[in-house]
């Protein structure tokens, strides 16, 4: 959010990072291959801010924000939260850091047990990681209610008598119990309705502000992701392509991939449908198992030249704060 | 368009009630609209809405129970689909009207190639076999902008991507030149870089072919991109209905209004907050004798509790089921 100040200090610095899942087969379930889910992605996300992350299906970018929660196994690479690595640390010792990082998941239906109440639902991890009474934990789960916006009366009604919007403001009061100070934010409105969305991330820009939360925002909605986001990075084929604040990047996206992907979102609205030329990409993304030499995006890049089938571009920074993977800027 | 062509396809009163433990959801309440031939006619609505109800109780898709066709008429080349027998709308089905729908992976079947599951309507519908079928099937593949269809005629539906299969169902739903197709939702699964490339083709085949089209989405800016004309569903209700660049200049009523100020732009301005509608979408469980959107909408004043709006003409073309903008001095209640 433009008006909410982050600081200048990273809360999570991410190192090259890897998340390579084995393809197996055969009889003997040999490892035949890998999918390279994700492949050296680095990032900072500081104190305060919001991270957009954007991408396609498949592109890793849920993958990257398991991994940053360590709910992912890390092939290699480092991740560093509040100072702390956290890549190589025990499960013992990642559970007494999870208070202060906490993920709000897609789908409220799937993410919320059937068979507990509400409160039983918020007050989970206080039981899990805190010590209190009877009387205290109630009083916390009505104040979380409160502040997302749930009818304190519904303290004791189960999930299935919820809508979808309500559902995920229960998945946030869950994510705020324990005071988090990092959540990641895995495509929280993609199951809602649009007149729905809008509600939820109000609220979650409204609780940023109060409780001064990191967010790494994930999602496929660009449209979304420009509104809420402080920086934006976009990933394509396990890898981050482009990293800048929200507004430079959407206004003038630098790597033909950006580009690409943002002339191609429809805007509602018929004037400028009329005039929009949409760079249709040719074909479709290529698997992570097999990803082409050189660039990732070389064989559907409309500007690609012959070093990019052959050399990988790194992330470089261009201008201040501004980092492209590609040959075109490289130079 | 002359005026004189009558309309492709007339739907008049059309009710759809499901039975449920709760008791009957009227989800289709009342819906009147034409659709021209060569027109684009985007329905757009939440889920609930009762956009893909209306779309499935034309072709007779509804499993029955628990829906319930509870009157009305959908007139079609001079047949009325709701009453004719379950032989005829099968051939009308997949023949003179296609459709495509939201998920391509559930929608084609996965034991049998594409080629062969794109013969199928040639076959049973248009009497062609053997060599002819084929002919006209790798045809339908290249017209859909399948790379190489002799190759891929005996690859079966796994082996496409998720936009290429979505290519295959619209070859498949335009096999027999069908003068009506409805899509409900057809780019809804897909990645925007390919609903870019989905929506060219579409745009490209009706120049093309000149069908007649409803689409089916609650993406707005879809729908400003490709319609002609806007037909804006609520609770199984129409609340306003418009050309496409009239709806989106001047939408009328508070839901359209509300809706389009609910989405966040990818260019221009950047909103400091967005607006949100308040509360959520109701179950329709009794006819409504109010209008469905009052507990929702900011201007909602008493009529609005007690009887339920009519679609009236506003502007030229431009209808809209409000009370506000009927005349206030015959308010009753």
């Amino acid at each position: 959010m433009a008006d909410h100040q982050p600081e200048n200090e990273p809360l999570v610095e991410v190192r090259d990072l890897k998340v390579y899942f084995p393809v197996l087969a055969g009889v003997l379930r040999r490892k035949v291959g890998e999918v390279k889910a994700v492949d050296k992605v680095s990032l900072d996300i500081m104190k305060g801010e919001t991270l957009g992350l954007v991408g396609e299906s498949g592109c890793g970018k849920t993958t990257t924000g398991r991994a940053i929660l360590r709910l992912n196994d890390i092939t290699d690479g480092t991740v560093r939260i509040k100072g702390k690595y956290i890549h190589k640390s025990s499960l013992k010792e990642i559970r007494k850091i999870r208070p202060t990082m906490q993920m709000i998941f897609q789908d409220p239906q799937e993410s919320l047990n059937p068979r507990m109440t509400v409160s039983a639902i918020i007050s989970e991890p206080l039981t899990e990681h805190q010590d209190l009474s009877k009387k205290e934990r109630e009083e916390r789960v009505f104040d979380l209610m409160d502040s997302v916006g749930l009818n304190r009366d519904f303290a004791t009604r189960y999930p299935h008598e919820f809508s979808g919007g309500q559902r995920q403001r229960i998945g946030i009061a869950r994510a705020l119990a324990l005071n988090p100070e990092l959540i990641v934010c895995d495509e929280p409105i993609a199951a809602l309705d649009v007149s729905i969305q809008a509600q939820v991330v109000n609220l979650l820009e409204d609780l940023q502000e109060e409780r001064n939360l990191t967010y790494l925002f994930i999602s496929h909605d660009l449209g979304m992701v420009r509104h809420i986001a402080t920086r934006v990075a976009v990933m394509y084929l396990g890898q981050i392509v482009e990293i800048g604040k929200s507004e430079s990047l959407y206004s003038s996206p630098l790597h033909p991939y950006t580009e690409a992907l943002l002339s191609a979102v429809p805007e509602a609205d018929p004037e400028i449908e009329r005039t929009r030329k949409a760079i249709v990409l040719s074909g479709d993304v290529p698997s992570p198992a097999n990803p082409p030499e050189g660039c990732n995006f070389c064989n559907r890049c409309p500007k690609a030249f012959d070093i990019c089938h052959k050399v990988e571009p790194t992330l470089t920074e261009i201008e201040p704060g501004r980092f492209v993977s590609c040959h075109l800027y490289n130079g | 368009m002359a005026e004189d062509i009558s309309p492709v396809l007339s739907v008049k009163d059309l009710k759809v009630v499901f039975s449920t433990r709760k008791g009957e959801v009227h989800a289709v309440n009342t819906i009147n609209f034409d659709l021209n031939s060569g027109e684009l006619l985007g329905v757009v609505g939440e889920s609930g809405s009762g956009k893909s109800v209306t779309m499935m109780s034309l072709l007779g898709l509804l499993p029955s129970p628990p829906a319930r066709i509870n009157g009305g008429t959908v007139s079609f080349e001079g047949k009325d689909l709701l009453h004719v027998n379950p032989n005829e709308i099968r051939k009308i089905r997949g023949g003179k009207i296609g459709f495509i729908f939201q998920d391509p992976m559930t929608s084609l079947n996965p034991v049998f190639s594409v080629g062969f599951q794109i013969m199928e309507p040639l076959k049973k519908h248009m009497g062609l076999t053997g060599r002819k079928a084929q002919d006209r099937a790798l045809e339908l593949l290249e017209l859909v902008g399948i790379p190489d269809p002799k190759k891929r005629f005996k690859d079966y539906p796994h082996q496409f991507s998720g936009g290429m299969r979505q290519r295959v169902m619209i070859a498949i739903a335009l096999a027999c030149d069908p003068k009506l197709l409805i899509a409900d939702e057809p780019t809804t699964a897909l990645d925007v870089t390919i609903q870019a490339q989905i929506l060219e083709l579409v745009r490209d085949l009706r120049k093309k072919l000149g069908m007649a089209i409803i689409w089916i989405t609650h993406d707005l800016g879809v729908i400003a991109g490709i319609a002609t004309r806007v037909i804006v569903m609520y609770a199984g209700q129409i609340v306003e209905q418009a050309n496409v660049e009239e709806l989106f200049a001047n939408p009328q009523h508070p839901y359209t209004k509300a809706l389009i100020g609910t989405i966040p732009a990818v260019r221009g301005e950047r909103a400091k907050r967005l607006n949100s509608i308040r509360g959520q979408a109701p179950t329709t469980l009794k006819e409504p004798h109010f209008c469905s959107f009052h507990p929702r909408c900011d201007f909602a004043f008493d009529k609005c509790t007690s009887i339920n709006p009519q679609l009236i003409e506003q502007r030229k073309n431009h209808l809209v089921a409000c009370h506000l903008f009927e005349d206030k001095g015959v308010a009753v209640g």
